[in-house]
């Protein structure tokens, strides 16, 4: 057996074993074991990213570990499997260095709480969820840790089961994932229905080649991306069927617009679970599945359009309601929502290698955040509403400055237009969400559809984004403090666990923009993702490149072998240099960008910071502004946009009263009254007479029905005879 | 040597076996002696009870270690019958006639796994009459292993319709207390419950005694492979179907004749409800397999839509009644139907996914299934009430039991990893290929079974604990441990590798879709 399973069974074994030695040798060990073990599984995870990809030059070494058959029907065939390529290996360190911090942090954070043994398992549970997730290889598996992080997810949100809003959110968002699910489940048997197959390597490839797939039963096939297959009652294109049914299961899970509203209730779970599960990782799930099947998307363009909507409204739609929340986890949580969106539009015009590299920077700063936020929580006894905080900042120096790092990251200060080693110069938020406003511009401009729509609403929500992290800032750590005496005085003990594993989320979160902006989007790209991402356009190019030196059956060929990547780097290398600069020219930031189009992020930037100041900063910081409670926009945003309301309205009121209908009416009334009950009626002597042989023997009823049985045997004899 | 060993008629020793067991116990009985006034007398009487509990947990032990042995003279990789046992019986072409295929062997092992457990779940909590409860309980399981060995239409029919027998008094006699208007008499509820199973399934009864009649007239013989050859006339078939359809509906049970199973769920004792909803109900899906489907291909393609419109149905439509629950065993007993309707949608698509996941599917319902209602059985036999508004808060006082109920209740939410999630998977498949709208009405059914699992769940485990009555309740026991533990391994194993099951089942798939297909492109063309 290889070792590479180990970085994502450790955390399983931890799973398994922290309530035993919990029970044995106290919850110390449990925490020291489930923590070791994801130490472990992340430096594996550090030197398996080195080794799969080529993040600063050497050799990808992408490899895929079959450990053995899970379910096999027919041609339906998922196997447990350990795929590392570059896209799960940028998954594995994000997953298991923020799970490891996040472990380290809650030994202090859980330490008043009790219990941590329970909590310890569900993390490292659900971390080896999130670890079977990225480095699926077919669907069903992906499908399986998808749901198992939703698993892991419910039971971190109940954590705290005596309370009802625990319970009731725990639930909501099992549920309402339970609904993206649904569209996830049907997409998988779109697939299957499609390629008779749901191995990643297979229908990635098929999409690519633009082989001939026949459906089921089918009279004949077509090329795969002209396919149209009859759906529900009518003729699709079949790649935008998947797509659009993979992304309905990406919304749930990344709480995109409509099926979102799962996401700030979850924030009843403990704050460490919230930074790992709910911010930096499993939400992230979404934009990962997006990217993975990025062959499909490309020649998907309705299916990527709607990604391009979605993502953007969501992106401003967040922001909006992030702009007035007064519980310092629902501002970071909205802010989550609203910078998963920008990665969804991203993803959706065609920038994967945008979408993901925001998705790794966004790991840092949100994690810090979170952490930081759980900090302040702690450090203010519990107390989660930061208008009642303010002037924390003299309590707590150290976690100060790792919050405001964390909203220079998130808001994106840097320079526009300033290099440093090929990147430009600014925090991670900075350099990663410039490049997804960037490419939803150029977008735009190549007609992508949304590309532009997502542009504006992306400016818009760097606004608000600006004005609610400083907000939070301001509320909470500047100006007089509004806390009581007691807690004002006595500010609670944050233990060292809970403020060290911070230090690294804040380099990141300054630093990874520059020194990962070569490998995700920038002039390594190509090589750095390895064929993970797909482009159309790129690909257009180099089978135009490939086709001098390889004739097309040996292109199959090798496709069959698993390394066409390599096959496409060579060809590449042997390329005329200006086919190379033209395919550079897509992956990284080579085109020619207005300078408008540099400038409106950072623009933005400034003018969120300093709304925020000058509402926040001058006088009494509770004043009413220019949103005045009482107003009709201040309710609606205040109330989310009545989401929950709506539908409570529509679906879950309903649903109770239909059942409850269909349990007395349907069934009662209806299908007993008029069968059982109703002939019952109609021999309602026989009835009596049953009702008084109830009394009797046992034997009486036996020798009865044994005596029917006789006679019915009997007559079929004699019938079957007189009919010969 | 081992030809000969292999040859013995191990089927009929497996199937009698319990009955043998019947016999002691009711030797004992006999030899009881009786005081002056023919009453029994206390010590007697606990000596009779004992003798019978541990006859029938000995000889229920027996059967299942005796049908793994079974099971290893059982060959998975050949499609066709096995341990094929035959005798004349009733003459005219009617024999005794046994033998298992890769459909039915692994339901042998269900029924002979789960007895014991039976027997063990009874242990204390069956207080009356207990050598006529071990009784019905052995007679019940020699019926129900027949009903899947039986090669012979006359002998399937007799252990068939025998099983309603046993179950008809389990509920009858031992079910529990309350009473209902029902024809404007005041009756026992139980009472109520019983007949209510009793008259659905006659009904369906004496519809498949007819067709099976007219199939001997037609073609002189009741084997059931030599039936599986013989091509009835369209229009024939189509009555056939029908018959047959209305007795293996029943027992499904489908929408709109699932009525009975809430109300036999409810009134029965822990045991019976296990049976129920673990064996017995598998019948109905077996009988589709075995009947239906090969020997009626015409009809049951003809009917397929109608098939899959009830199927949808009851997955949607019992998941919201189970949503409006106020009984735990009446929730847990609505979403069998549902489940059950993922195995009829399955089944009838015709597709190796469908009809694999479907008997997966029924498998692995057995386990989660029968594995909930011991869980009610656990806080029933402690409290006495199934009420889900009498718990709350139970996970303060029974951690152990919070997490094996947490594990049954995933899997009835069909989590992957859990056995749950393969059958409801691979039938969805098998339906999308068939028809787009079958699998997206059935996948609402993953949405409905999340949120009345989780909300019962939530509602007896979850919260404060508040009410008196729970305050002093105790955690599972050993006895309830090991029973549950041993449920919990086997849908965890099979949820992670259901290969073991898969394999048996793909064979005789294969081959059953393979004649199925050839049956309609000759129908077809004809």
């Amino acid at each position: 057996m290889t070792w590479e399973p180990f970085v994502v069974l450790l955390p399983l074994f931890g799973a398994m074993l922290a309530m035993p030695v919990g029970r044995a040798l106290g919850p110390r060990a449990a925490e020291l074991l489930t923590t070791a073990f994801v130490l472990i599984a992340a430096i594996l995870s550090w030197v398996l990213f080195f080794n799969v990809t080529p993040v600063f030059g050497g050799e990808a070494h992408a490899r895929t570990i079959e450990l053995f058959t899970w379910i096999g029907s027919g041609d339906f065939v998922a196997t447990w499997s350990v795929r590392l390529d570059s896209l799960s290996a940028v998954m594995l360190i994000v997953v298991n260095s923020v799970s490891f911090l996040v472990h380290t942090y809650s030994m202090g954070y859980m330490k008043d709480y009790g219990e941590q043994s329970r909590f310890f398992a569900y993390l490292s549970l659900f971390t080896f969820a999130m670890l079977t997730l990225v480095t699926a290889d077919n669907f069903l598996q992906l499908f399986f840790g998808w749901e198992g992080v939703g698993l892991a997810s419910y039971l971190l949100i109940g954590f705290w089961f005596n309370k009802k809003s625990a319970n009731d959110a725990a639930i909501k968002a099992f549920v309402v994932n339970r609904v993206g699910d649904f569209g996830f489940a049907l997409g998988i048997m779109a697939i299957f229905y499609v390629f008779g197959t749901i191995q990643f390597d297979e229908v990635f490839q098929a999409v690519a080649a633009n082989a001939v797939a026949t459906p089921w039963r089918a009279a004949e096939g077509a090329p795969i991306q002209e396919l149209t297959i009859h759906f529900l009652s009518w003729d699709f294109h079949a790649l935008t069927v998947i797509g659009v049914l993979l992304f309905i299961g990406a919304m749930g899970k990344s709480a995109q617009f409509l099926l979102h509203t799962w996401l700030p209730d979850a924030m009843e779970g403990p704050t460490p679970v919230s930074a790992l599960i709910h911010a930096a990782t499993m939400v992230t799930a979404g934009v990962f599945l997006v990217c993975r099947c990025s062959v499909i998307y490309e020649y998907a363009p309705n299916a990527a359009a709607m990604v391009t909507l979605v993502g953007a409204v969501t992106a401003f739609f967040a922001a909006t309601v992030g702009l007035l929340q007064d519980d310092i986890k629902k501002i970071v949580a909205y802010s989550t929502c609203s910078q998963l969106g920008y990665m969804f539009f991203a993803a959706g015009v065609g920038a994967y290698g945008a979408a993901m590299f925001h998705l790794f920077t966004h790991a840092f700063f949100k994690a810090l955040l979170f952490l930081g936020s759980g900090a302040v929580i702690i450090g203010m006894h519990h107390e989660q509403d930061i208008k009642k905080m303010g002037g924390v900042k003299e309590l707590m120096p150290f976690t100060h400055i790792l919050m405001v790092i964390g909203t220079i990251a998130i808001t994106g200060v840097g320079i526009p237009g300033l290099t440093l080693f090929g990147a430009p110069f600014g925090t991670a938020g900075f350099v990663s969400k410039d490049m997804i406003l960037e490419s939803a511009f150029f977008g735009g401009e190549a007609g992508k559809v949304f590309g532009y729509f997502a542009f504006t609403l992306g400016i818009l929500a760097a606004v608000m984004t600006a004005f609610y992290s400083w907000r939070l800032i301001f509320l909470t750590f500047w100006g007089p403090s509004r806390a009581p005496e007691h807690i004002r005085k006595h500010p609670h003990a944050v233990p060292d666990t809970m403020m060290w594993p911070l230090v690294p989320l804040a380099i990141g979160a300054l630093f990874a923009g520059i020194v990962f902006y070569g490998s995700f989007v920038g002039s390594n790209a190509d090589r750095f993702w390895n064929g993970a991402l797909y482009s159309a356009e790129a690909s257009h190019e180099e089978t135009a490149s490939t086709a001098d030196h390889l004739n097309a059956e040996e292109v199959t060929a090798m496709r069959d072998e698993h390394d066409v990547e390599e096959a496409h780097g060579e060809a590449a290398d042997h390329a005329p240099a200006d086919e190379r600069a033209a395919e550079e020219e897509h992956g990284g930031g080579h085109h020619e960008i207005p300078g408008w189009v540099l400038w409106s992020p950072f623009l933005a930037m400034l003018i969120g910071t300093f709304s925020a100041g000058w509402h926040y900063l001058r006088g009494d910081p509770l004043k009413p502004g220019m949103l005045r409670p009482g107003g009709m926009i201040y309710a609606f945003l205040k109330n989310k946009w009545y989401f929950d309301e709506i539908y409570d309205f529509i679906f879950v009121k309903p649903a109770y009263a239909i059942g409850r209908f269909l349990w007395k009416d349907g069934d009662g009334k209806t299908i007993d009254g008029v069968g059982p009950d109703g002939i019952a009626a109609v021999v309602a002597a026989g009835a009596r007479r049953i009702v008084k042989m109830q009394s009797g023997y046992v034997y009486h009823y036996a020798f009865v029905m044994l005596v029917g049985i006789a006679l019915l045997v009997t007559f079929i004899l004699v019938r079957a005879g007189s009919g010969q | 040597m081992t030809e000969s060993f292999a040859n013995q008629p191990w089927l009929t020793f497996i199937t009698f076996a319990p009955l043998v067991g019947a016999l002691f116990i009711m030797l004992r009985r006999m030899l009881t002696g009786t005081g002056e006034d023919g009453t029994v007398a206390p010590e007697e009487q606990a000596q009779v009870d004992k003798v019978a509990r541990w006859v029938a947990l000995i000889f229920t032990s027996a059967t299942f270690v005796l049908s793994l042995g079974v099971y290893a003279l059982y060959d998975p990789s050949i499609a066709g019958y096995q341990l094929v046992e035959e005798v004349p019986w009733l003459g005219g072409g009617i024999n005794y006639k046994m033998g298992v295929d890769g459909i039915s062997i692994l339901f042998v092992l269900l029924t002979t796994f789960f007895m014991p457990i039976c027997i063990m779940a009874s242990w204390n909590s069956v207080k009356s009459r207990i050598a006529d409860y071990m009784i019905a309980f052995l007679v019940l399981e020699t019926l129900m292993i027949g009903v899947f060995c039986a090669l012979d239409l006359f002998v399937f029919y007799f252990f068939f319709e025998g099983s309603l027998i046993p179950m008809f008094l389990i509920i009858g006699v031992w079910g529990s207390k309350g009473t209902k208007e029902f024809a404007g008499y005041s009756i026992p509820s139980r009472i109520y419950a019983s007949l209510k199973f009793f008259l659905y399934t006659l009904l369906g009864s004496l519809l498949l005694l007819i067709a099976m009649a007219w199939m001997y007239a037609q073609a002189g013989t009741t084997d059931i492979p030599t039936l599986q050859q013989v091509d009835f006339p369209a229009g024939a078939q189509k009555w056939l179907w029908i018959a047959f359809f209305a007795s293996f509906a029943v027992k499904m049970p489908m929408w709109p004749v699932h009525t009975w199973l809430p109300d036999a769920h409810v009134q029965a004792p822990t045991a019976g409800s296990v049976v129920l909803a673990a064996i017995l109900l598998k019948m109905g899906g077996y009988g589709f397999l075995r009947f239906s489907l090969p020997m009626f291909p015409l009809a049951s393609a003809d009917f397929a839509p109608f098939v899959f419109a009830l199927s949808v149905i009851a997955i949607i439509y019992t998941s919201l009644v189970a949503l409006a629950q106020e009984d735990m065993k009446k929730l847990i007993a609505y979403s069998s139907v549902a489940h059950m309707g993922f195995v009829t949608m399955g089944i009838f698509t015709g597709t190796e996914q469908g009809i694999e996941g479907g008997l997966f599917q029924m498998l692995s319902h057995g386990f989660i299934s029968g594995a909930l209602f011991l869980c009610v059985g656990v806080v029933y036999d402690r409290m006495h009430t199934r009420e889900i508004a009498a718990y709350g808060g139970l996970v303060h006082r029974m951690p152990l039991y919070a997490f094996l109920f947490l594990f049954f209740t995933l899997g009835n939410v069909g989590l992957p990893g859990t056995s749950g999630f393969v059958g409801e998977i691979l039938t969805m498949t098998g339906a999308f290929k068939f028809n787009s709208w079958i699998a997206f009405f059935a996948a609402f059914g993953v949405i409905f079974s999340a949120a009345y699992a989780l909300r019962l769940y939530r509602a007896v485990i979850y919260g404060k604990l508040e009410k008196d009555a729970l305050k002093a309740i105790p955690d599972v026991d050993t006895r309830e441990l090991v029973t549950l533990g041993v449920l919990m391994a086997f849908a965890l194993y099979l949820g992670f590798n259901p290969g073991p099951a898969l394999n048996v089942f793909s064979p005789a798939v294969d081959l059953l879709i393979e004649n199925y297909d050839a049956a309609l492109a000759a129908g077809g063309a004809s």
